[in-house]
């Protein structure tokens, strides 16, 4: 084996006290030099483990080796076959438990940096090269596709049927593209142009987008197929319901759901008001409680917004945390107070009704649960309160509910997620199709793009089908009525 | 597919309370009563939740009536006829169950007048009595009550200074004709949150349960943000996906009060930096 520099080519980050006030993005990127030296890192194995480890198998071992040659056009069009997102990928994907798992320098030394080359590469080409633009699809087929939700799902699917000469609708119900990239996760991580850019190529494949249409409300799905003619639907709504704890004083005033905090700040820009007129409640103290990517989020903004103590609230330990290495590791520099072992039990208010304070006991961990994680349990008078005037819960979303009960015959499962195929997204009714976390709950964007890979190819199989026996269909028909001509059948016979 | 809600009718029911007749057919199309919808006027603006008060799926409206309470309804009142709004979307929230048949008593306070009406029009097309008790501060301040009268069995005009009609709040009123025998079987009231409790309570103090349209801060309207999360009988529900419409005496009103002024502060500044109402 040959000797390989046993650490990751280091990536430049704005220095933690300057960034714990600025909403630009905290990780510059590898510069040319940089990500020479981390591709060479790559062993360029014959068999590449590593892309195994992607849910939409990018060719790692190719793209590397043309970015090791100094190739990036190269490199970015080896991405591209496979991942349409690849700068929102490089920046969000949780690679440490992916295809930086699989790679087999690791764990003797640390793992090819995939993430950051992926990165380097699409920025690149987002500086560089043509953008991603793609050819004008082989044929023009007259089978409309209705996406529902511009998510990472969403977007897969859209991009993919586009390309393959369909006309795509997306229906979105907000104001903005780009579902969770939009509203949660923040500028400082995605820069918002990035979103608007991926957009931007898709309106180029000319996918027709429309806004402020709630699937469920304002138009129903049945709707969607009877009355506007829609061949195909694909349901990408995401897991947007907030889970809270139930437990007492969580409507106090000061008291948000991860979702609602980080819409304010990132859909809403209530980080500029009163520029912008969506306000928000600026903490001084605040507690986050959760530990996964979401918690990482809230509790980076509200530094941002100026908390002077920004707590993680955690009943399991630093090991079970869901959260990147990478965003964790960040947030600790910025100064993120982490409270392991600890387990919120009710929320203390003031006479006006605003949160001041949380309640918690400390907990250790006992036999490992369902989750195959070590369940937290109460030390029993460990009781303390904690001060915070901004508690932000982040504890998970369930499926939102509004395409679910309103479309007929769609299956859905005891949570509230959609029954669909794994393989294929094709849920219970014909020619609806589902994939993201509203099939598999809150998960990650990577996983969701490859659901909806492997959907697009699904819908496009179906369709042609549909297609054939129509053809058939009307070949049937025409050669009928060719033969009533003939026969000089009347009208009456050939409505029977 | 075209979204464009464009203002076709504006009409000023008083200073500070105007009624839009919105052309927006894809909204229209599924409305139903006790709906709502959200909407945005600037690039840089809030969302906030407005109730529907009349839609009509032939004409493709929805008509609204906002009025002037801060920033932002503020700007939705300066705009004039012919201009769109920047978004326009649901409906939004359940529709509210209405019975088949019995005698209802709808009451709107304030600029919630409007909310009531498309009630009153699914109950008297099912033949449903409908009773309906109306109120403001002052006589020109009542609004809506010619339309609400089309479609009502009777109508009670309340001014809290005697200026029109019955001279007391609405609750004295229905107060007075649940005593006097009125033999109401179903009761929805829209208005201030001070006024829907009253309610509440009085119907509640007869036996009978008072449906109320809950109007807490949004942000989506969708059931993403749970920022309008409301007590009901001790469990905590979105009044977006959930509501807007809950049985009164069940809800948690001291809460829902106190949610409500969470950025009094920020919408103080707001309204003094664009200037006074504006």
């Amino acid at each position: 084996m040959p000797i390989v520099y046993p650490h990751k080519t280091a990536m430049p980050c704005r220095d933690p006290e300057e960034r714990r006030h600025s909403w630009d993005e905290v990780a510059e990127g590898y510069n040319v030099e940089r990500a020479i030296a981390e591709a060479r890192r790559c062993l360029s194995c014959q068999d590449p483990v590593c892309e195994q480890g992607c849910p939409v198998n990018v060719p790692i071992r190719d793209f590397v080796r043309h970015v090791a040659l100094g190739d990036f056009e190269g490199a970015a069009a080896t991405i591209r076959r496979r991942n349409l997102l690849p700068a929102i990928c490089g920046r969000v994907c949780p690679v440490e438990h992916q295809c930086e798992l699989r790679c087999v320098l690791f764990p003797h030394q640390e793992p090819v940096g995939i993430g950051r080359l992926e990165r380097f590469v699409a920025d690149w080409e987002r500086q560089h090269g043509n953008g991603g633009e793609t050819a004008a699809p082989e044929v023009w087929r007259d089978q409309k596709i209705a996406v529902v939700g511009l998510g990472p799902a969403g977007l897969t699917v859209a991009s993919d049927l586009a390309q393959l000469g369909y006309p795509v609708t997306i229906f979105e119900a907000l104001h903005a593209f780009g579902g969770v990239l939009r509203y949660g996760i923040p500028q400082y991580r995605l820069p918002k142009e990035i979103v608007d850019e991926d957009v931007a190529h898709l309106k180029a494949l000319g996918v027709e987008f429309v806004r402020d249409v709630i699937i469920g409300k304002t138009v129903t799905i049945d709707q969607l197929v009877d009355e506007f003619g829609y061949s195909a639907v694909f349901v990408g709504t995401g897991a947007g319901s907030p889970v809270f704890m139930n437990i007492p004083g969580e409507n106090l005033k000061g008291i948000y759901s991860a979702n609602e905090f980080l819409t304010r700040v990132n859909l809403m820009h209530a980080y500029a008001f009163p520029e912008y007129d969506t306000p928000i409640h600026r903490p001084r103290r605040a507690a986050v409680i959760g530990a996964g990517d979401t918690a990482m989020d809230a509790v980076r903004c509200s530094i941002r917004l100026g908390a002077q103590e920004a707590h993680i609230v955690y009943r399991r330990s630093e090991k079970e945390k869901g959260a990147r290495a990478e965003d964790y590791e960040r947030a600790r520099d910025e100064g993120v107070i982490f409270d392991w072992l600890t387990l919120p039990k009710r929320f203390i208010g003031d006479e006006n009704g605003w949160v001041r304070g949380i309640e918690c006991i400390r907990t250790e961990l006992g036999e490992p649960d369902q989750s195959g994680r070590r369940r937290p349990v109460p030390v029993p008078g460990s009781e303390f309160t904690m001060e915070a005037d901004v508690v932000v819960i982040a504890l998970g979303t369930n499926p939102n509910p509004l395409v679910p009960r309103t479309t007929y015959g769609l299956d859905v499962d005891d949570h509230g997620c959609i029954v669909a195929d794994r393989q294929t997204g094709a849920t219970s009714r014909e020619g609806v199709y589902a994939g993201g976390d509203i099939v598999t709950g809150a998960a990650t964007v990577i996983l969701a793009m490859g659901a909806g890979r492997k959907a697009a190819t699904a819908m496009h199989e179906y369709l042609q089908q549909r297609a054939a026996e129509k053809g058939a269909h009307d070949e049937h028909h025409d050669a009928l009525e060719s033969a009533d001509l003939r026969d000089g059948g009347s009208q009456a016979e050939r409505d029977v | 597919m075209d979204t464009t809600a464009r203002i076709i009718e504006k009409r000023d029911l008083t200073d500070i309370t105007k009624l839009f007749v919105v052309h927006a057919p894809l909204v229209a199309r599924n409305a139903a009563p006790g709906q709502f919808v959200i909407l945005r006027v600037t690039e840089t603006g809030e969302r906030i939740p407005i109730s529907i008060t009349d839609f009509s799926r032939a004409a493709g409206t929805i008509t609204i009536v906002v009025q002037e309470v801060g920033h932002t309804s503020a700007l939705v009142c300066a705009m004039q006829e012919g201009e769109t709004f920047l978004d326009f979307a649901g409906p939004l929230g359940l529709e509210v169950p209405l019975p088949e048949e019995g005698h209802a008593v709808l009451i709107g306070g304030g600029f919630g007048t409007g909310a009531v009406f498309p009630l009153a029009r699914k109950m008297r097309s099912r033949g449903v009595r409908v009773s309906s008790i109306v109120g403001a501060r002052t006589r020109d301040l009542v609004i809506l009550a010619d339309l609400l009268a089309t479609e009502s069995d009777e109508l009670h005009v309340c001014t809290d200074d005697g200026s029109l009609g019955y001279h007391g709040f609405v609750t004295g009123r229905l107060e007075e004709l649940l005593d006097a025998g009125a033999g109401f079987t179903h009761c929805y009231a829209v208005g201030p949150m001070p006024m829907m409790r009253a309610v509440a309570t009085t119907a509640w103090s007869r036996g009978l349960a008072a449906m109320v349209s809950l109007d807490p801060l949004m942000v989506d309207g969708t059931g993403m943000c749970g920022g309008c999360r409301v007590t009901i009988a001790g469990k905590s529900l979105f009044a977006c996906v959930d509501g807007p419409f809950f049985d009164g005496h069940q809800v948690d009103f001291d809460e829902a009060d106190a949610r409500l002024s969470t950025y009094k502060e920020q919408e103080k500044l707001a309204c003094l930096l664009t200037g006074p109402g504006r």
